[in-house]
């Protein structure tokens, strides 16, 4: 008797989760996990903060992955007019951190608006697109683009370049899965190319600074291609096996800036080599491709495109933070999914990977 | 969407274009990610070696250059707080061994007392990594020289030019200008807060009280960067590139030297407070609480026996007392509330009552501190001679709610927003207050009986004498009010423009002129032939003023003779006063903690700070106390 209390209850707790998601996402939090403390052991150890980030993280997903996508559908209007209101009153009435309004003071605390829009605007474009799933013409793309737009603009206009690029993808992502004509992608990236001298005048003088030194650090090396120069020295020395774990000398002499946030690429890289880079991208790639196959199997349009949008969210976040650090893409503030510090990034990809779960677990449910 | 008409085949249709679209996506991914890892290849394989030479060769290190913090000059521009250069030993310790053998071998070289390694001890505590940290502080020049000639026995350790805060006048207005010292935990968190840390970085010191706290973020300035090629044991192989760093802005205080050293010496021994106030500006032309402290103790970390000192001491000269100490201010409350009854309508100025030396109030005998009273009493005559009698009938008649609201209108009970962190509120007593201060139910109700006491400045009332000395200005200054404040113009180091802090009016309080002049006149009285004509005697300007006793120690009724009381009980001597009165240039308040009665030694310091401001006199020796009428 008793045990067929455990037995459900054992049942009841991992009826929702998908083991292969759960198995790569713990591993790359165990990689992140050793990186975070190597990065700060030596000044401010944040590895403990940092697990129990990793906590609450893993515990919002599995609260998530219970929800059923249809009851998921229904945060999509609140959560999106919620999160484009605060924006706006960060537009208002923000606190102004080094130059960018992207605060919202409570008064106790500060709360980022931005990120809430992360999850939301793939949630709204992808209930937006369900409702009118019969009779999808080419004005839906319109609105659904608009709706996009809005938050975009106003998260650009803060400026903060990289959250809006991570919103911008998702809500891209979701237009693509819910059948964007190819002629319209295709015309819009040749738009985009041919308004990109008009883009570049509208651009920020740090963030034009960001492309010039991406394309030569040293014009330069005091600010934003210090960032370049270093983490390339840190990754280039690495070799094939890396300096090993806490050896790191670009580290530990402090040379890598943001080191346990958005560059600790650099440290790990450093330290592990090509093999360790090698083993983290096939990470990022198991955990996307399968999401693509949850996402090639959800049984509705609304579970299809969030899923798809999710999954390529994550490439993005790995691809674009990988590739600054790298030294092929310009310094955006995007972090390494699982592996950089912080509490509010974790929480939000894994609310992701928790949508992910609920989508390939409810599957069934919803077919009969 | 032509598909939607063969109903059957459309959905898989559908679904085999969105798989499409899956697949796509998934070429996408590899082809981005191909990428990254042929990125990698390049950097970790093809140019792993040049790479490796760069990180283990040449590192390069971005140094910061600590700006000269700005220097703080009184009104006359006399330096109040200044740098100067000075060479430090100082020891990296992540680059030595063995930490302890290392200032043992120093120790043959140059002189490390116990104190200089307790200190090192305690900065390695709260250091971060690769910080060098010092052991010895001012070297001379011979033994700079010493421990050139012996420099390679002691790899990690280097002799480097710093600069240090220097306050030239030591103990004068320590507690207006304050001091800085060593960046602890809880600043720290508060220049990441102001998203200073970057501008911060390399800089070891920052203003902990008084001006040197308020504006640290003007006198700090802006830190320059070095950009320094440096080998693999930390040593600098050749300079890239500077950027020069840009000096904090000087400060140039209202404050008055001279008359600050005067008002200080003139308290002695004793421990008070005096807060000058130029009532046209606000601007604060001495700020006294003594006894005060050096300041240049702190600044290399205070030696732990003068802490002790310091902080054990019963004088508390860490406190400051014309802001942090709250008293109640006895008779230097009765012009106020004179000022309130002519306002609210309870009182004419020629409306005279009979008092016999005491007044009945629920059962309670109020008593005046003259036996058999003052006979017949009118408005000048209450505050010349300062009659209880008449403030106890005037509270009762007034009620507390009327006399609170009149009160909080002149700043009591306020911070008065003075530019020094940390000010206290006072107690400013009423009904609510009270409900706020206790917990239980019974504590919490207002007796009308503790109104009486109101009236004398009595009871609950406690002030800072920073805003009895506003709340004098204020009345100097025909009810304009002003924030007091000590910075009079802030100088930028860069374009030497000058920001004046503007003296704005607070607020106008709208009082009659007439009421105003009669209040003035009763003052005039007072330093003419009141409580204050003793010590006023012989001025060549007229002045105006108010003598106090607070009482620190209830004697429920019976006699106060000072002399059988202990010294600590000894009643507060308070005194207010401005001068010329028809033009008043300079307001203020004094206290004197157990002085006695507010005539006999507070009076006479307020006599002095008017004779050196108005006339440029200084004091011809001590002041004598003896027996004058009391208030």
């Amino acid at each position: 008797m008793f045990q067929q209390f455990l037995q459900r209850l054992r049942l009841r707790l991992v009826e929702h989760l998908d083991g292969p998601l759960l198995l790569i996402m713990l591993a790359l939090m165990t990689v992140g996990l050793s990186t975070v403390y190597s990065a700060t052991y030596d000044a401010n150890n944040r590895a403990l903060a940092q697990a129990l980030n990793m906590a609450v993280g893993l515990c919002a997903m599995w609260a998530v992955a219970q929800f059923p996508p249809q009851k998921l559908m229904r945060f999509a209007v609140p959560l999106y007019v919620v999160g484009v209101v605060l924006l706006v009153l960060v537009f208002l009435f923000g606190v102004k951190v080094n130059g960018a309004r992207r605060w919202l003071s409570l008064g106790f605390t500060r709360i980022q608006p931005s990120e809430l829009l992360k999850l939301g605007v793939p949630l709204m474009l992808a209930w937006y697109f369900h409702k009118h799933e019969a009779v999808l013409k080419l004005r839906h793309y319109l609105v659904a683009g608009l709706l996009l737009l809005v938050p975009f603009a106003l998260i650009a206009k803060q400026p903060d370049l990289g959250t809006a690029i991570l919103v911008g993808a998702a809500g891209f992502y979701v237009l693509f899965f819910a059948g964007l004509p190819w002629q319209v992608i295709i015309g819009l990236a040749a738009t985009g190319a041919g308004a990109a001298p008009f883009v570049w005048t509208m651009l920020h003088d740090y963030q034009r600074k960001r492309i010039l030194t991406l394309i030569d650090p040293t014009s330069d090396p005091l600010g934003s291609g210090y960032h370049i120069i270093q983490s390339t020295i840190a990754i280039g020395s690495g070799g094939s096996f890396g300096k090993g774990w806490l050896a790191g000398t670009q580290t530990h002499l402090e040379f890598i800036p943001e080191r346990h946030t958005d560059f600790i690429f650099a440290v790990f890289s450093e330290e592990r080599g090509l093999l360790g880079n090698s083993v983290l991208v096939v990470l990022y790639l198991l955990l996307i491709g399968r999401g693509l196959m949850i996402t090639a199997n959800a049984s509705t349009l609304f579970a299809r495109v969030m899923a798809g949008s999710i999954t390529l969210s994550l490439f993005t976040y790995a691809f674009v933070n990988m590739g600054m650090v790298s030294g092929i893409l310009p310094v955006v503030g995007v972090p390494l999914p699982f592996m950089s510090y912080g509490g509010t990034a974790l929480v939000t990809l894994s609310i992701g990977i928790g949508i992910l779960m609920s989508i390939q677990t409810h599957r069934m449910l919803v077919r009969q | 969407m032509r598909a939607r008409q063969s109903p059957l085949t459309a959905p898989d249709r559908e679904l085999d274009r969105f798989r499409f679209r899956v697949a796509s996506a998934g070429v996408a991914v590899l082809v981005a990610f191909a990428l990254l890892v042929a990125r990698f290849f390049h950097l970790q394989i093809v140019q792993h070696a040049y790479y490796t030479t760069r990180a283990e060769d040449n590192r390069i290190s971005l140094v910061p250059i600590v700006p000269n913090r700005g220097v703080i000059v009184d009104s006359k521009g006399v330096v109040l707080a200044r740098n100067y250069s000075a060479f430090t030993l100082e020891i990296t310790p992540s680059k030595v061994d063995d930490l302890d053998a290392t200032i043992d071998g120093l120790s043959r070289v140059i002189e490390v007392l116990p104190k200089d390694r307790k200190r090192f001890r305690r900065l390695l505590e709260e250091s971060k990594t690769f910080e060098s940290l010092p052991i010895r502080s001012r070297l001379t020049e011979e033994e700079v020289a010493r421990f050139a000639a012996n420099r390679y026995l002691f790899p990690g350790v280097e002799v480097k030019a710093r600069l240090f805060r220097q306050y030239p006048l030591g103990p004068i207005a320590s507690h207006a200008i304050g001091y800085i010292s060593r960046i602890n935990k809880r600043d720290m968190e508060i220049i990441e807060e102001s998203d200073q840390a970057a501008n911060y970085k390399g800089t070891d010191h920052i203003g902990k009280t008084g001006i040197e706290q308020k504006y640290e973020f003007q006198l700090h300035g802006e830190t320059g960067y070095e950009q320094v090629e440096i080998d693999a044991g930390g040593r600098a192989i050749r300079n890239l590139s500077r950027t020069a760093p840009v000096q904090g802005n000087n400060l140039t205080l209202t404050l008055d030297t001279k008359l600050q050293e005067m008002a200080e010496k003139a308290f002695g021994e004793r421990r008070g407070a005096l807060v000058a106030i130029e009532p046209s500006t606000g601007g604060i032309l001495a700020l006294v609480s003594t006894p005060t402290f050096d300041p240049n103790l702190f600044i290399d970390g205070i030696r732990t026996d003068d802490w002790d000192l310091l902080n054990n001491s019963p004088d508390k000269p860490l406190l400051n007392r014309a802001l942090n100490g709250a008293y109640p201010p006895g008779s230097t409350f009765k012009p106020f509330m004179a000022l309130a009854a002519l306002e609210t309508g309870k009182r004419t100025p020629g409306q005279a009552i009979s008092d016999p030396g005491f007044f009945n109030f629920g059962g309670h005998q109020f008593r005046d501190d003259k036996k058999g009273g003052h006979g017949s009493v009118d408005m000048y005559k209450s505050i010349v001679h300062s009659c209880d009698t008449y403030y106890y009938m005037l509270a009762n008649d007034m009620g507390i709610d009327s006399i609170a609201r009149f009160m909080r209108q002149l700043g009591f009970g306020q911070r008065t927003g003075v530019d020094i962190e940390g000010e206290s509120e006072g107690v400013l007593p009423s009904p609510e207050w009270k409900k706020r201060r206790f917990k239980r139910p019974e504590q919490q109700k207002w007796f009308a009986g503790e109104t009486i006491s109101i009236g004398i400045g009595q009871g609950y009332n406690a002030y800072t004498p920073i805003q009895l000395a506003q709340a004098t200005a204020v009345v100097a200054n025909n009810g304009i009010m002003f924030r007091p404040h000590l910075v009079k113009y802030i100088t930028d180091s860069r374009t030497g423009e000058k920001t004046m802090i503007e003296p704005e009016p607070l607020r106008i309080l709208p009082w009659k002129r007439q009421h105003v002049e009669v209040i003035k006149k009763a003052m005039i009285g007072v330093n003419t032939q009141g409580t204050g004509a003793r010590a006023f005697a012989g001025a060549a300007y007229v002045s105006a003023g108010k003598t106090g006793t607070a009482q620190v120690f209830s004697l429920k009724g019976a006699d106060y003779k000072s002399s059988r009381v202990k010294k600590e009980l000894r009643d507060h001597a308070l005194f207010i006063a401005f001068a010329p009165a028809d033009q008043p240039k300079i307001a203020l308040a004094v206290l004197v903690e157990n002085g006695g009665f507010g005539a006999q030694s507070a009076a006479p310091i307020a006599r002095m700070v008017f004779d050196y401001y108005l006339l440029g006199k200084l004091p011809k020796g001590a002041a004598a106390e003896d027996d004058v009428e009391d208030d």
